[in-house]
């Protein structure tokens, strides 16, 4: 079980927290200017890297709120977290 | 070239060579053969699917298995011992009915039980109102069941290798070269550069890296998942059993030890292991329906990564480059289609179009939303 | 006392006598005793039969590493454990234990003749034969093999024990309570470190306990470990946790830990826990996990009597126990020759020590020379006589007798917990073995596990580590170093290159599976060149023990056959657990109603006591019907659905999802989830809505209210609350951070009560305050605030069954109460209650949907005919953009219809799968399946809803229904069977 660094509690356990996939996806503003080929790749296609991933976190069983992480898929160690809106380090 | 020597690319392999004529083939593979996910899952086969594209073509696979010791000549110990899904809520008989239904009406055996008659065909299961989700019937599969996970992949292997295949172990490619036209025109690898005009990329959960090699971002997650073994005792458990609502999949090996299969951890991983607490999760909705296995003990736990797509079913296909083509997604079910998905892929590589099996699991249907979604059955509740 | 209990020494408490049984035959121990040591104090060498020749076996060794000496416990028919190692049974007064594999007993064993018919079983052999006929595997062949594997038996009643689980946080983890565990402890506890230390075994002590000829700081060992055990559980700042194996090293400094409370225990308490699993994050750990004496490979080296030479000093030692009368020492190692000398001393007769090193020399050679033990340096073993006991061994051609073979072929670092963390392990050449190098995790290896042997230095080790790791969670700490004095001139204990040997016989490198040196050759021969498959097509180090004897002697093997070095033959992956752990201890209390939170309305007692019976929906408990005296379901529901549909019927709706959607920017934030319009929804007004997910497809639906301009009450499905909340949240907080509004579950404070009907105002005028219930100030989807029987109320005028209805919403405890008050209220007018089950076709008598049910996963609101849901003005929402693909506005998607059956009294199995010709054959493709399907009793008729390809298209067709016996033929109809002009709700 991940120990994970919440940018507003601390450390806490991943049972605490949910996972929501990669980080810094936007939302397209205008969706309707996309072609189908564009909008699908922002619905479903994911970086899936070996090593380094950014991603996002919810503290859903403490603050409840989403996070970002650097975390790397090789070692699961987490190198650091940063509140969202803030670029990736 | 077959990139991925797991069942699913030395079965491609092999049918390449046996049933399409093609002689200049060879698998690369970055460890040993066997050695992901092939040799880590929970061995369990069924073709009990929802919707008539999956049943296809895990149906294709079910029928394969039935002659696949006698194909290859190596006993891959399919046993056909029975697939019992239980259902612990009105929700989940009404989806394990329409997958009955629906299986039957594609020609797959499917029958329904009550609670006694599931309790009958495998005794240790408890069925009574003292469990909190007590089972409520079950759907059996009666051809379903499991083999010998390891054999496969050596049961191709041999066989392949009797028909010219080369087989290149500890060889991870490195580079997908692409010509002028964007076509594949070789292979870099770990152990020098290979050329060759098709590719195949059956590389399970480490897909999206090799794809990544060739330019082609995937609709796909890399997860862990886990399953342990207790210590072998005497048959006691005669059959498969899956509970999708609590999560609970279970039988015994030949060995004797029983096999568990647990869930996959929240978040992206290629590390091949997981976390104590998905395993304690399965071992609490194992206890509660088998009581009697609390006094057994955990011998040996391990992980795979597994590749998950968002409706939780394959891409087998065609890609947007020439010449290169891939067979993945299959997530946490891919030992079962093993014969099925090598067999419509080297089809498919062959004649360079979709097997009909196989074109439902395009890319495109990403595109155009012609989702697959198996996620609903699996009980994903609702 | 019995002839191989020595006069005095050792652990056991000779004043306590306890009586056991074996296979049924009564013996006596010691306070103290495991059974093998109890076993072999009564010279019962012969305890078990291996996996697949099914070969007498004894008692290889004293620890966790016993891979011959398997039993099965028992205690009652609930309480009988398989598979135990006799090694680590510590004996109780009474208790019962059995040899596994055998029949019909473990002397006489039928199975035995696998062992003579063994050519025809080699390596993998079950790969290459059984499979003619095509059948005969599943009907033949297995079943045979399956009788003929497996260990113990399973028991087959449930365990009645209780398992219990705790978490624990420290500054330092040590694992291992040897004198570098126990050195490491001190150390990190005097520089102020809060630490856990922990051991397998039933008292901490480690090599120690099996008594050293040492003074530490002046005192006897024993004395010394006694001092530093008082020391350490007399900190309050030290755990002490004695039969705890650290069984797994998760990320992040996760370990997994498993107490044995009362498997010692003669007559444990009813009420005690049986296995504690702990879960300890630690800042840092250190693992002192001692190392493993490795067995040597020779033909005929797994007959009872032979035994690791260490065990046998163990035994003599520890518990007072020779293990024979008269031993030959078999060794590659000076380490062995302590056990020889210790066993000399105690008076059994050592007849020889053959040595494996053609050059064996030195002080040990010397020691045992004075002795008066004849030393054969470069001894060849040929091999072992005897039956169910060894009687002789062969040594470089000349029998010696003799009743026991001790054998050492080195140690081996126990490095499982390292490996898991992810460590990286070298080889290292000199002891040839495998040692922990770069460490993955924050952790340290102390002692023999990690190559540092004898007692001065493990101490010194241990002490280093402990500060090491106190000092790395910010403690200072001085160092402080332990006087060692006398301690045998013991040198490091190599492992040793298993000796090449005349390919005969039977020698085995992995004992409970019965793996020889043989067919690891075969392995290579058939083109297996990876050690994990080697491992995996001979079984090596795939039993019980889990290779802890095994592996490094079959690595040795493979590599020499291969001819590369070990290291490049690698090792295979080291995988919890580091030994077996109980299932129970593992999934602790969660059983029956702990298994997962039951969650309850607040009217739940009163559906209780009115005889509802419940179904499970997620966590609820749902009231499915009211059966009265002599109905059953359909009975019960028919007369529940009259009942609404002619007077009033009462309903709990409390398991409805409950959202606050508050701030300025609310409506905004609804709009752009919802397909549906909320910037124009008045203010005391309620929008049925329908949530899609961004990728187009239904997810959830419900009815929002505007309580204020900023204030809006969202309802969700049961099952949908907390995934449509998480889904809110994302997008609030990442896609839409600058929207001012906040979201609040609120499921739990309301309860919510629906009485549905064509009496239902009259039920309800009289409880209101504050309310107008005229149809003009509270028309159909309205809301308004007041009193009802005298609780702050919402009452909703909201109707899922097509009736006049409303939804009365009290604060939870107020539930009780004023569903009672409803309930007088509308008794004159013939008020009902009503389950889950009722509400179902009641919806469906409208073709109102069920998300989830006519919905699974793939279907868009126009599917379930909701497309005049979406605002049309709207931009943007979530799923606009994918339910605009090209390939979702394909004609031929299944859509929702109505069914109606040719025979009225048919109710269609939902699910059922339909097809538009009678009597196709399978395989067919089905043109789509039934989605819910009941008897309706208003109209007289079943009625069915289904999801069918160009469903609306085909309304008016007949289609066919395959159902078991033939097909059932239905027309297709509109999906609203009852007052589809919505009258009834108007009224």
């Amino acid at each position: 079980m991940l120990l994970i660094p919440c940018p507003y509690c601390g450390e806490r356990p991943e049972i605490e927290f949910s996972y929501s996939g990669q980080a810094h996806l936007v939302r397209p503003p205008r969706p309707a200017e996309l072609s189908d080929e564009a909008w699908s790749e922002y619905l479903y296609v994911r970086d899936n890297p070996r090593g380094r991933h950014a991603e996002r976190w919810r503290h859903l069983r403490g603050c409840g709120r989403f996070f970002n992480a650097i975390r790397d898929t090789t070692t699961d160690r987490i190198a650091v977290t940063y509140r969202m809106g803030e670029p990736p380090p | 070239m077959i990139v991925g020597g797991g069942g699913h690319g030395l079965g491609t392999a092999y049918y390449l060579a046996a049933e399409h004529g093609l002689t200049n083939i060879a698998v690369v593979e970055k460890g040993w053969i066997g050695g992901g996910n092939t040799g880590r899952n929970t061995t369990i086969i069924r073709s009990n699917y929802l919707f008539d594209e999956s049943i296809a073509i895990y149906e294709h696979a079910l029928k394969l298995w039935e002659g696949l010791s006698q194909a290859l000549n190596y006993n891959v110990m399919y046993s056909p011992r029975g697939v019992m899904m239980l259902a612990h809520s009105v929700h989940d008989t009404q989806m394990l009915k329409r997958i009955m239904h629906a299986d039957r009406a594609n020609g797959v055996d499917n029958e329904w039980l009550t609670p006694e008659e599931a309790k009958a065909y495998c005794p240790p299961l408890e069925i009574g109102t003292h469990l909190r989700y007590p089972v409520l019937g079950a759907t059996l599969q009666r051809r379903g069941g499991t083999a010998r996970h390891d054999a496969v992949a050596w049961g191709y292997a041999r066989a392949a290798d009797a028909l010219g295949v080369d087989i290149l172990e500890n060889c991870e490619v490195t580079g997908i070269r692409r010509g002028a036209g964007g076509a594949v025109e070789a292979l870099e690898t770990t152990r020098g550069l290979i050329r060759t005009p098709r590719v195949g990329v059956v590389a399970a959960g480490n897909s999206s890296v090799v794809m990544g090699l060739a330019g082609v971002r995937l609709p796909l997650e890399s997860f862990p998942l886990q399953a342990l073994v207790s210590e072998p005792v005497k048959p006691v458990f005669p059959c498969v059993v899956m509970s999708n609502a609590i999560h609970a999949y279970i039988s015994q090996s030949d060995k004797g030890e029983l096999v568990i299969g647990a869930g996959t951890d929240a978040y992206n991983s290629y590390t091949q292991r997981g976390a104590l607490h998905v395993d304690l999760h399965t071992l609490e909705a194992i206890c509660e329906l088998f009581p009697a296995f609390r006094r057994l003990r955990m011998l040996r736990n391990w992980g795979g990564i597994v590749d998950v797509t968002v409706d939780r079913s394959p891409i087998v296909g065609k890609t947007p480059v020439p010449g290169l083509y891939l067979n993945c997604g299959w997530g946490t079910g891919g030992f079962k289609a093993t014969p099925g998905s090598a067999h419509v892929f080297a089809w498919t590589m062959a004649k360079d179009e979709p097997h009909p099996y196989a074109a439902p699991f395009s890319l495109e249907r990403f595109r155009d939303g012609a989702m697959i979604d198996e996620a609903a059955a699996a009980g994903v509740s609702h | 006392m019995s002839a191989f209990r020595t006069a005095s020494g050792g652990r056991v408490d000779r004043a306590r006598r306890l009586r056991f049984t074996f296979d049924g035959r009564a013996w006596e121990g010691l306070a103290g005793d495991t059974l093998a040591s109890a076993l072999l104090a009564n010279g019962v060498h012969l305890v078990g039969r291996s996996f697949k020749y099914h070969r007498p076996r004894g008692i290889l060794t004293a620890g966790a590493e016993e891979p011959n000496a398997l039993v099965t416990v028992r205690r009652d028919a609930a309480r009988e454990t398989p598979n135990l190692k006799a090694t680590q049974v510590e004996l109780y007064d009474g208790l019962v234990a059995e040899s596994q594999n055998r029949w019909p007993s473990l002397g006489f064993d039928v199975g035995r003749v696998n062992d003579l018919l063994s050519p025809l079983f080699p390596a993998g052999f079950y790969y290459k034969t059984f499979m003619w006929p095509r059948s005969a595997w599943a009907r033949l062949y297995e079943p045979v093999i399956r009788r003929a594997a497996g260990l113990g038996r399973a028991p087959e009643a449930p365990d009645p024990d209780r398992y219990a689980q705790r978490h624990a946080h420290c500054d330092v983890l040590v694992v291992g309570a040897g004198p570098a565990g126990i050195a490491a402890a001190r150390a990190a506890a005097d520089a102020g470190a809060c630490v856990i230390l922990c051991d397998e075994q039933s008292e901490p002590g480690g090599a120690l306990l099996d008594g050293a000829p040492a003074q530490i700081d002046g005192l006897a060992a024993g004395d010394w470990l006694a001092r530093a055990v008082a020391a350490l559980a007399a900190d309050p700042k030290v755990r002490m946790l004695a039969r705890t194996t650290a069984f797994g090293y998760f990320p992040h400094n996760h370990l997994g830990l498993v107490e044995r409370c009362t498997d010692h225990i003669a007559a444990p308490a009813a009420d005690s826990v049986r296995e504690r699993l702990w879960q300890v994050r630690a800042r840092e750990v250190v693992l002192a996990a001692g190392a493993i004496e490795q067995p040597l490979v020779f033909p005929g080296n797994d007959r009872p009597g032979v035994m690791l030479a260490g065990a046998a000093r163990s035994y003599l030692k520890r518990y007072g126990v020779r293990a024979g009368t008269r031993a030959v020492l078999v060794t590659a190692t000076d380490a062995a020759y302590q056990a020889a000398l210790d066993l000399h001393a105690a008076g059994v007769a050592i007849a020889a020590i053959a040595d494996l090193r053609p050059a064996a020399a030195g002080v040990w050679v010397e020691a045992a020379r004075r002795a008066g033990i004849e030393v054969l340096a470069g001894a060849a073993i040929g091999g072992t006589r005897g039956g169910r006991r060894v009687s002789g061994v062969t040594i470089s051609g000349r029998t010696i007798a003799c009743d026991l073979v001790l054998m050492s072929g080195g140690y081996a670092p126990s490095v499982h917990l390292f490996s898991q963390s992810r460590g990286r392990l070298t080889w290292s050449d000199s002891m040839r073995c495998f040692v922990p190098s770069q460490s993955a995790e924050r952790e340290r290896s102390a002692g023999a596990c990690r190559g540092v042997y004898g007692l001065a230095a493990a101490l010194a080790d241990g002490a280093a580590a402990g500060l090491a790791a106190a000092r790395a969670c910010g403690f200072t700490g001085i160092e402080r170093g332990y006087a060692v004095a006398g301690e045998s001139a013991t040198h490091q204990a190599p492992g040793a290159t298993p000796p090449a040997v005349a390919d005969r016989g039977k020698a085995f490198v992995d004992f409970q599976n019965d793996v020889t040196i043989r067919d690891l050759v075969l392995a290579a021969q058939e083109g297996f060149r990876s050690i994990e498959h080697v491992k995996r097509y001979t079984t090596v180090g795939m039993a019980t023990d889990q290779g802890k004897t095994s592996n490094l002697n079959a690595l040795g093997l493979v590599a020499a056959r291969l001819g590369k070095p070990v290291p490049d033959v690698g090792h295979t992956t080291f995988r919890m657990p580091y030994t077996p752990v109980t299932f129970g201890a593992l999934a602790g209390a969660a059983r029956g109603e702990l298994f997962d939170p039951v969650r309850t309305t607040p009217m739940h007692e009163v559906a209780v006591a009115r005889g509802a019976v419940f179904e499970d929906v997620g966590q609820w408990k749902r009231a499915r019907y009211f059966p009265r005296a002599g109905e059953d379901m359909h009975a019960a529901v028919a007369r529940e659905c009259l009942a609404v549909r002619n007077a009033c019927g009462v309903f709990d709706a409390s398991t409805l999802g409950k959202i606050a959607v508050v701030g300025p920017d609310a409506a905004e934030f609804l709009n752009r989830l919802y397909v549906n319009d909320f910037a124009g929804l008045g203010v005391g007004r309620c929008r049925y809505g329908v949530l899609l997910r961004e990728d187009g497809f239904v997810y959830d639906d419900g009815v929002i209210a505007r309580l204020a301009a900023d204030r809006f009450h969202v309802t969700t499905t049961t099952g949908g609350a907390a995934r449509v909340l998480a889904m809110m949240e994302d997008y609030r907080q990442t896609e839409w951070p600058g929207l001012a509004v906040w979201l609040t579950s609120t499921t739990e404070q309301w309860a919510v009560i629906a009485v549905q009907g064509p009496l239902a105002r009259r039920v309800i005028e009289p409880l209101a305050a504050g309310i107008d219930l005229a149809p003009s100030a509270l028309p159909h989807m309205a809301v308004a605030h007041g009193r009802i029987a005298g609780a702050p109320a919402m009452l909703f005028r909201v109707s899922f069954t097509g009736e006049l209805g409303y939804e009365i919403n009290v604060p939870a405890a107020r539930g009780v109460a004023v569903w009672e008050a409803v309930c007088a209220a509308g008794r004159a007018h013939g008020i009902t209650p009503y389950g889950t089950e009722t509400m179902h076709v009641l919806r469906a008598e409208k073709g109102y949907i069920i998300v989830g049910q006519e919905t699974d996963g793939t279907a868009v609101p126009d599917d379930v005919g909701l497309a005049w849901a979406i605002g049309r003005k709207k931009p943007d929402f979530v799923g606009k953009r994918s339910i605009e693909r090209a390939g979702i506005r394909r004609a031929g998607r299944k859509q929702l219809v109505g069914l109606r059956t040719r025979d009225p009294k048919i109710v269609l199995e939902e699910g059922a799968q339909l097809a538009d010709r009678p009597g196709i054959p399978a395989p067919m493709k089905p043109v789509g399946h039934v989605t819910s399907s009941y008897a309706s009793a208003v109209l007289g008729h079943s009625i069915a809803l289904a999801m069918i390809a160009g469903g609306r298209a085909r309304i008016g067709q007949t289609l066919f229904v395959r159902v078991p016996g033939g097909d059932v033929e239905a027309k297709v109809t509109i999906p609203v069977f009852y007052d589809p002009e919505g009258a009834r709700l108007h009224a």
